[in-house]
């Protein structure tokens, strides 16, 4: 029977080792990238230009650029309200600086990119927030730009489709940042008398101040999948309740059970159904 | 201590009047109604009809205790989203009967618990906003201690907002403001200074539109005082608001806030 035992470990002899670093298997940067949801390594070609991965179908965050190419048709995005100037109400230092930094990195002049598109051969106001910019924060900027996006979508009778992606109100703002909060919500309201269409896409991640005002208010409410929304942060919860939350507490999939989801709608969809959806309301 | 963090320690005082206090003192045949006709009575906010001068009202706010076991069932002023829901129903209600709605604001925030987020927190403060700023009767707006973030604006949306003097309003309280920003909680202090939440600063933002005093020279004023002038500045400013037309209210409620 000795035959078939089996050595309880394999000895690696000297000459397997690399002899040399110069030998050693070299990833080139951005090649691959870890899922943050299933952890695992994905071959950056694998993901697709939707950036879903192969492994778990998490769907990757995406800056208002790439989302705006995979939504709308070609060619027909025409950006509005770029003008509007920067606040800092609480003179909160390093404030602007720490804007223009993000902003030269981002290439994005606030959270928040608004303007016009056809999306499936529908005209419709859109404004797509971006979690790269300070966490897609809302501020006095981000506020202004939305509340004018739907001021004019109602007056030239459009629908307004709202991808949310944001971490909430802006601190450095401080009360001038909820403010924005009502300011909206009221503008939506408006654009909502008028028999006008809302439809909001809930993104990863949808939270505070964001969640408790537009993100909330549309006529229909989609996410994509696993996507974080909730009102109060995970960790602020735990520290009041003092217990460890589950794995799934704020996922999409657990607010669509609850109640508070139209649908979720993988990103490869999302088009068409956007599509469909505005087609239905003409 | 600085002036600021002397404004929130005021606050939060548990002495402070609270809203059924203000509710008995200053209107007459108050009665409460209670619950959201969905899930449960959230006491956290308590509200019903008065009248003020004779004129019908529909008054809300949030209940705070003065000790320890009335503030536990009272949940510290901090709502869930049945209180919300709660409110938006007796705005509704007032609404229907042309009734000016007077809120008192005490809350350090919606609470943040997991049947708060189960039962829709963002949601119902995203409901309120919305339909606040198309109610067709006079709101008029009135911080009475803590007015914290999102929680408090779900009440606050109103053609006029005051503060009392010691009361403060913010985008989150300074502990969390500290410890986002700087990773620090202990550094409430400084948040405070520069967070701009107190009635003064507030006013010099136009966040607010009157500050109802709490002292004169420099001498704290008893309630019966403070009382008094509040009812008078509430007679006053329904006198102004009851005339307007809904369409005028609404415009003005929407030109309060879109001016930010």
């Amino acid at each position: 029977m000795k035959l078939f035992k089996k050595r309880a470990f394999i000895p690696i002899t000297k000459s397997s080792r690399l002899e040399d670093e110069k030998d050693a298997a070299k990833v080139p940067e951005g090649m691959f990238t870890q899922c943050p949801n299933c952890k695992k390594s994905i071959y950056g070609k694998d993901l697709g230009s939707e950036k879903i991965c192969p492994e778990c179908g998490y769907t990757f965050r995406i800056d208002a650029n790439k989302r705006i190419e995979l939504t709308v048709d070609e060619g027909t995005f025409e950006e509005w309200n770029v003008d509007i100037a920067f606040k800092n109400p609480l003179d909160f230092p390093n404030y602007e600086e720490k804007i223009s930094n993000v902003q030269s990195k981002t290439n994005l002049h606030e959270a928040v990119v608004t303007g016009k598109a056809f999306i499936e051969g529908i005209p419709t106001a859109i404004c797509v927030m971006d979690s790269h910019f300070i966490m897609g924060s809302m501020g006095s900027v981000v506020g202004e730009k939305i509340t004018r996006t739907l001021e004019r979508a109602t007056k030239e009778k459009l629908p307004i489709v709202i991808f949310t992606a944001s971490g909430g109100a802006r601190m450095q703002e401080g009360i001038l940042s909820l403010m924005q909060m009502a300011k909206i919500s009221a503008a939506v309201a408006r654009h909502s008398k008028e028999g006008l269409l809302y439809i909001t896409v809930l993104t990863d991640p949808t939270t505070g101040g964001v969640t408790a005002s537009f993100a909330m208010q549309g006529d229909i409410i989609l996410s994509e999948p696993r996507a974080l929304v909730g009102f109060a942060g995970r960790r602020v919860i735990e520290q009041t309740i003092k217990e460890t939350l589950p794995d799934d507490f704020q996922l999409a999939e657990s607010v669509l059970k609850n109640g508070f989801i139209d649908k979720i709608v993988p990103r490869v969809d999302l088009k068409e159904t956007l599509g469909l959806l505005l087609k239905l309301h003409q | 201590m600085s002036e600021a963090s002397e404004i929130v320690v005021l606050s939060r005082k548990t002495s402070r009047l609270t809203a059924l206090e203000i509710f008995e003192e200053i209107f007459e045949n108050f009665i409460e109604f209670h619950g959201d006709r969905s899930f449960r009575d959230d006491k956290a906010i308590v509200g019903g009809i008065a009248t003020l001068n004779g004129q019908p009202v529909t008054v809300i706010g949030n209940q705070k205790g003065h000790e320890l076991t009335e503030n536990i069932e009272r949940n510290f002023g901090s709502p869930h989203p049945e209180g919300y829901r709660k409110a938006l129903r007796l705005m509704k209600q007032a609404e229907k009967f042309h009734r000016p709605i007077i809120t008192f604001i005490n809350t350090s925030g919606a609470y943040c618990g997991v049947q708060a987020e189960e039962r829709g927190q963002g949601e119902a403060i995203a409901r309120n906003l919305m339909e606040m700023s198309q109610l067709k009767v006079p709101i008029i707006s009135l911080i009475v201690g803590e007015g914290g973030s999102g929680g408090a604006l779900a009440l606050a949306m109103g053609n006029q907002v005051w503060m009392m003097e010691h009361t403060m309003y913010s985008i989150l309280s300074p502990e969390g403001f500290s410890s986002i920003l700087w990773k620090d909680a202990s550094k409430a202090d400084e948040a405070a200074e520069i967070m701009k939440l107190t009635a003064a600063d507030l006013l010099g933002l136009d966040i607010i539109d009157q500050i109802i005093p709490e002292t004169a020279q420099d001498r704290l004023l008893d309630n019966d005082t403070i009382l008094k002038n509040l009812k008078e500045k509430l007679i006053g400013a329904l006198n102004e608001l009851t005339p307007k037309s809904s369409s005028e209210l609404i415009e003005e409620r929407y030109q309060r806030f879109r001016k930010y």
